[in-house]
């Protein structure tokens, strides 16, 4: 026990007395030393901001994913595409396309697992309010969709079944339409119109999500309509709108006929989303001859997501893991030359008692003293730039407490693997021969 | 000279070298340097040893400071047979038992003259206040006292070789080596630096000097004369051949 104890506190002491010695070296050749540091700075720098900045990416896109609903496959009517490079004679003609109800109840009686499905169907117009209007969607819809859709009502209320059924001239807006037509008052209670068709708002919910890039785009037609919209009961909408939908566009009229815009299906449990995904795109082949639907299965998407993460892992680990070598190398040669340089000092060391073993040690310490400086300005550096892009260039960027560590841990490792080899070397070296060199 | 006869009686020599030789293989040619040596040396012994360049002198003093092991023969040092030392041991040997003074001081540059002299202790796992304390007490011995945080580079040769002498002394060894001592230094320094050996010998510590400059044998209380790896002549035995005893 006792002699442990002093083994102990003779090896501690020991390894202070190098450290002190080592930061002396190092100290004598500043700018060296820090040169070679900057290898293994760059590196552990590198690593932490790209860690940072693709965890923050792919966060993003995760989570826009995820709002879609991991549980969800969400259907949506699409014009076809040999239809719009068609001749004039056919602008005038009623277009007929898209997803019908008979699909939806296809779907819940033969696909299982189905739980809920939510279609929606829209109407594309000026919303007015007073003298106010904006350009928006009518969106008809069914009591379950801020559920459904990960969408939370902010003020009053969604629309119930009851006002479904009597089909209630009821409206709930989106946040930024709310803003736009309430700028000061409160909404709840007042009166919208579209057309020649009077709502009373009785609640204000969410924006729906930002889409994340062309995978997951899920607006039909033009993206600027989705935020202003309000929501209003499906049985509503085709009361009030009719089953034919008209638009003017530059000078001429279009009408296309479309029962439902969108349906979102819900599955029971997570891992039957991709076999029910399957099946209700059989499915919707046998009954759609053109292809006038989309799907879009988020979990899919997700899946794909993490797997773009894993590559996109791999391929910087990679990057990191050659910087680091780079760096190591830069250590590993300048411990050589300091190891030559130093001959003389070893020779000298040798002849006052220091074994091969404290040789080693020196050496190494000057390794891991350069590789663990290095590597904890690379730490702080490589926290500070994540802040800075995601300060100047409004991205986000994630720093997990994981990243630094192992960086940090990875930049002493390569000063002990690259410090080996040199450290032996100068340990090997016998006195006679280290004493003699000039 | 009656005090050295006198030690010539005492039954423990500090060091014992017994038909020692060493050889170098140089490509296919065996060189022996040293051919057989035969020497005793016993405690507040102060011998110098001189030779032609080319005689052995420094296999020798290799052999003598445990740099290099003998290839025949037997080497004791303080009782302890050290001829097959394995490299650790060693190295152990010089730390604690000999203390070396080289022709160019050897001092470690980036070190303060303090911090060069408690080497020796630093690897004899000496706490940092001892050795502090002996290193202090040495660098006033040798009139360094107000240099203690300077660097080799800011001082002297003569200077230097102090520390060097102070720096062979921190670990109280059974011998010391002094390899071309004043080789580099001018008269007047060299002098400072060989009266500060005849007091340490006033003081019972055992010496070895190697050198080429004549001028020391009158210094020493033995002189020991090598010629092609071989004891030609020893002051203690004059009948030469080394044999003693």
């Amino acid at each position: 026990m006792k002699i442990d104890e002093i083994k102990n506190t003779v090896s501690l002491f020991r390894l202070k007395r190098s450290i002190i010695l080592g930061v002396k070296s190092l100290w004598m050749h500043k700018l060296r030393s820090l040169l070679t540091a900057l290898g293994i700075v760059f590196g552990v720098c590198s690593v932490i901001a790209m860690l940072a900045i693709g965890e923050g990416a792919s966060y993003e896109a995760q989570q826009q994913i995820k709002d879609l609903g991991s549980q969800n496959i969400i259907l949506q009517s699409i014009k076809p595409t040999n239809t719009t490079t068609a001749g004039e004679q056919e602008r005038s003609l009623i277009l007929e396309y898209g997803l019908t109800f008979r699909d939806i109840s296809q779907i819940q009686s033969t696909i299982p697992g189905v739980e809920v499905t939510v279609p929606s169907r829209d109407v594309k117009d000026f919303i007015w309010r007073l003298s106010l209007s904006v350009d928006g969607t009518a969106q008809g819809t069914v009591p379950w969709f801020p559920e459904m859709k990960n969408r939370d009502v902010i003020k009053g209320r969604f629309f119930t079944q009851v006002e479904m059924e009597r089909r209630s001239n009821v409206c709930i807006l989106t946040e930024s339409l709310a803003r736009k037509l309430f700028p000061l008052d409160e909404p709840i209670g007042s009166a919208v119109r579209m057309q020649r068709s009077y709502f009373r708002v009785i609640g204000v919910i969410e924006d729906k999500p930002t889409s994340a890039g062309s995978e997951t785009d899920l607006s039909t037609e033009d993206d600027s309509g989705d935020s202003m919209a309000m929501l209003i009961p499906i049985t509503t909408l085709a009361d009030h709108f009719g089953e034919v939908l008209f638009k003017y566009r530059s000078g001429s009229f279009e009408a296309e006929k479309v029962e439902v815009h969108e349906v979102t299906v819900r599955i029971e449990e997570a891992d039957r989303v991709l076999p029910a995904a399957q099946a209700i795109r059989h499915m919707l082949e046998r009954n759609h001859s053109d292809s006038d639907y989309k799907m879009t299965v988020p979990l899919d998407l997700l899946r794909r997501a993490e797997r773009t993460k894993q590559i996109f892992n791999i391929v910087l680990g990679s990057i990191a893991a050659i910087s680091l070598i780079v760096g190591g190398i830069g250590i590993m040669n300048i411990m050589l030359a300091t190891v030559t340089e130093r001959t003389r000092e070893i020779g000298i060391r040798r002849a006052l008692g220091a074994k091969r073993k404290d040789i080693v040690l020196q050496f190494l310490i000057e390794t891991v003293l350069l590789s663990g400086t290095g590597g904890l300005i690379g730490v702080a550096l490589g926290l500070s730039i994540p802040l800075i892009i995601s300060h100047f260039a409004e991205m986000k960027t994630i720093i997990q407490l994981w990243a630094p560590v192992l960086a940090f841990t990875i930049s002493v490792v390569t000063g002990v693997l690259f410090g080996i080899y040199p450290a032996f070397r100068a340990a090997g070296l016998s006195p006679v021969e280290a004493l003699r060199h000039e | 000279m009656d005090e050295q006869s006198s030690a010539a009686t005492l039954p423990k020599p500090v060091i014992q070298l017994k038909g020692v030789e060493k050889h170098y293989t140089m490509g296919s040619i065996v060189v022996k340097a040293l051919q057989g040596i035969d020497l005793q040396v016993f405690p507040k012994d102060y011998i110098s040893i001189l030779g032609p360049s080319g005689c052995g002198k420094s296999t020798m003093l290799n052999i003598l400071g445990c740099l290099d092991k003998p290839t025949l023969g037997e080497y004791h040092l303080d009782g302890e047979d050290v001829s097959q030392l394995e490299d650790d041991r060693l190295s152990q040997v010089r730390g604690k038992r000999l203390g070396f003074i080289f022709q160019s001081y050897n001092l470690i540059q980036q070190l303060t003259v303090l911090e060069n002299i408690e080497v020796p202790l630093f690897y004899q796992g000496i706490s940092e206040k001892d050795s502090r304390e002996i290193a202090v007490d040495l660098a006033g011995q040798v009139g360094l006292g107000k240099r203690l945080d300077h660097r080799p580079t800011e001082l002297s040769g003569g200077q230097q070789q102090r520390v060097a002498i102070a720096r062979a002394l921190s670990n109280d060894p059974a011998v010391i080596l002094a390899d071309e001592a004043t080789g580099n230094l001018d008269s007047k320094s060299g002098g400072d630096i060989l009266e500060i050996f005849d007091a340490l010998n006033d003081r019972g510590k055992t010496l070895i000097l190697i050198t080429h400059d004549e001028g020391m044998a009158d210094r020493t209380n033995r002189t020991i004369r090598l010629k092609d790896g071989l004891v030609q002549f020893d002051s203690k035995s004059p009948n030469a051949g080394g044999q003693q005893h």
